[in-house]
């Protein structure tokens, strides 16, 4: 692990950020959140966002994950300016291209984990007995094969999470976003998960970027970037 | 399937509330149906008509009647085929309570200008051969309980005195929008009675029922009529049958009026209680829509789980309430008697029951579907923390 916040633009870069800013207009008054920010993510590389509360990092990673659209600057992901995307194209770009891993997991509740995992499969041209496949595989990785019928409200937190996780894999993305993936997770269940998003950045060469307000769960990462009031600290 | 089987949980997701709103869509359709029904049986009269019969009355009211002697005029006026005097009787059976329509009539010509009453050969015959004899539709037959061969007592108010009958026969509608609750008797046994009786009041008709050729003449026809009787004592007015009982529906058309708009009212407040639910229901979601529109599905995706959420609970309760009605409607028509003599759940309003839930459904859906499909994730996600 290394702590340092790279300054230089790498062509071999998977994440590029360029003069990336996002400012909230509330009456009169414009709120920064990020200034003219730059920042590289190489190919498998597993990176940490740290910082205060409203340091800005979630929006960061909202940004990188194409689910919210920056008030000026650039963010090339895999060679392609997610910041000039239509709408349409990037939710087409995010399903090809992004796994989703939240704090809270966000699966649907009236579905089974097998079908929360199969979801993003539903926007691809795959056949049922494909994605049967698929599902069965994504749940043995994260050690949930046999909890495929279960229900969400039937699975602890960690398992919850570990099927999130599964979901965000499904697709085989180009990089896994997880925002606080600990966060609701107790000391032992949390170390699961991180040794979970460990092995995929590490067996898999999965990209992760991952918001953390815990530095034991930083400390898993390669590199660990801070950020303060929208800027990045060294 | 994936998608059916998704919205069919989240119906049930939350189980007492899914079942009050479609118990209220259920009390809603059913009512609308049953004020629809009523509405319906209100303009029986002239659904049932047809377009080849003419009613000649006196211009000036209904209440004054017609020489006997125009039904030989009636008979030449072009495009004229068959003519049947008829008077509204207005008896009593048994106590004013039993109300029921009673017409004299022209036997012969009038049964043959009304096919869609049908009776056996043997009881026209026994109907037709007795001055005395009556028929009876079916349903006040049954009212009663009266059976061929019975004598049929009446008290007599516009024409006085202790009437008898014997009943020869007991009508079937051809279709169910025919009445089968008017008791009909013989003409000429009402005028000779009444010759003897009050000689000045005889050889009168209440109106007569005109039987045209074809049913394309019938402006012509009527217009003919009432110039053959213009300037006379009695001057004529033809219309068509249709119109005719239009003319009585008309005089109510106030409470009409009324019962449509109740009808309206109870689905916009049905509408405006499953918005409600729709929308709470939404707001409860609004992370997941969230998820699914970070996951890569379109706004249009998201609306679409609304809307078919809304629709299928619009469904659920409309359907429900269409099966309720029947039941409802047999009540109703029971305890209304004769009143509405047809009285049944037309499938012009079951289709309107289930448009009714449709749209409400998709009214209902409108809004929650509409900000949903333009959440912004950021926004949705949040919901959920």
């Amino acid at each position: 692990m290394s702590d340092t916040v790279s300054d230089t633009v790498s062509d071999t870069a998977l994440v590029s950020v360029r003069a990336l800013s996002k400012f909230y207009v509330r009456g009169d008054q414009v709120i920064p959140v990020l200034v003219d920010l730059d920042l590289d993510v190489a190919e498998g590389d597993y990176v940490a966002l740290m910082g205060p509360s409203g340091s800005g990092k979630s929006t960061l990673l909202n940004l990188v994950a194409g689910i919210d659209k920056p008030s000026s600057g650039t963010i090339l992901v895999a060679g392609v300016d997610i910041a000039q995307l239509s709408e349409g194209d990037l939710a087409a770009w995010r399903s090809a291209h992004v796994g989703f891993v939240f704090q809270f997991y966000n699966l649907m509740p009236v579905l089974s984990a097998a079908a929360n995992v199969e979801l993003p499969l539903l926007l691809t041209s795959m056949s049922r007995r494909e994605r049967a496949e698929r599902v069965e595989v994504a749940l043995a990785l994260v050690g949930l094969g046999d909890r495929a019928e279960h229900l969400p409200n039937e699975l602890s937190g960690g398992q919850q999470q570990r099927v999130a996780i599964a979901r965000a894999l499904i697709t085989d993305p180009t990089l896994i976003v997880a925002d606080e993936p600990t966060g609701d997770l107790d000391r032992v269940t949390a170390g699961e998960i991180l040794d979970l998003l460990e092995r995929l950045n590490r067996e898999l060469g999965k990209t992760i970027l991952m918001v953390t307000h815990d530095p034991k769960a930083a400390a898993r990462a390669h590199r660990i970037v801070h950020l303060e009031k929208g800027i990045l600290a060294a | 399937m994936f998608v059916t089987l998704f919205v069919l949980r989240n119906l049930f997701r939350h189980k007492l509330r899914t079942l009050l709103t479609a118990f209220g869509i259920v009390i809603a359709i059913a009512s609308f149906g049953l004020l629809r029904t009523v509405v319906d049986a209100w303009y029986a009269g002239a659904n049932a008509s047809n377009s080849a019969r003419l009613v000649t009355r006196s211009s000036v009211s209904l209440v004054f009647p017609l020489p006997l002697s125009y039904a030989q005029k009636l008979r030449q006026v072009g495009g004229v085929e068959s003519v049947a005097a008829v008077n509204w009787f207005g008896g009593v059976y048994v106590t004013e309570r039993n109300f029921f329509p009673q017409f004299a009539i022209q036997a012969p010509a009038y049964l043959a200008m009304y096919p869609e009453l049908t009776l056996t050969d043997a009881e026209r015959r026994a109907f037709l051969s007795d001055r005395q004899g009556a028929i009876a539709g079916r349903k006040l037959a049954n009212q009663y309980g009266w059976k061929v061969g019975d004598t049929i007592p009446l008290r007599g108010t516009i024409f006085p005195g202790n009437w008898s009958f014997t009943l020869r026969g007991v009508y079937d509608g051809a279709d169910r929008t025919v009445d089968e609750s008017t008791f009909f008797f013989h003409w000429d046994y009402l005028n000779e009675s009444v010759r003897r009786l009050a000689p000045g009041r005889s050889d009168q008709a209440g109106l007569f029922v005109v039987k045209i050729r074809d049913p394309g003449e019938a402006a012509e026809v009527s217009q003919a009529i009432d110039a053959r009787f213009a300037n006379s004592l009695a001057e004529t007015l033809t219309e068509t049958e249709k119109a005719f009982q239009l003319s009585f529906v008309s005089m109510t058309e106030a409470i009409l009026a009324a019962i449509q708009a109740v009808s309206y009212v109870v689905i916009l407040i049905i509408m405006a209680v499953m918005a409600n639910t729709m929308a709470m229901t939404a707001r409860e979601r609004y992370g997941e829509y969230a998820t699914f529109k970070a996951l890569g599905f379109s706004g249009g995706f998201v609306a679409g789980l609304i809307v078919a959420e809304s629709f299928g609970l619009a469904l659920l309760g409309g359907l429900a309430g269409i099966a309720l009605t029947y039941p409802l409607a047999g009540i109703f028509a029971d305890a209304m008697g004769t009143l509405f003599p047809v009285f049944f759940v037309s499938d012009r309003t079951v289709v309107l029951q289930l448009a009714a839930a449709l749209v409400v459904g998709l009214c209902a859906a409108a809004v929650p579907a509409w900000r949903a499909a333009r959440i912004r994730i950021v926004d949705g996600l949040r919901a959920v923390a």
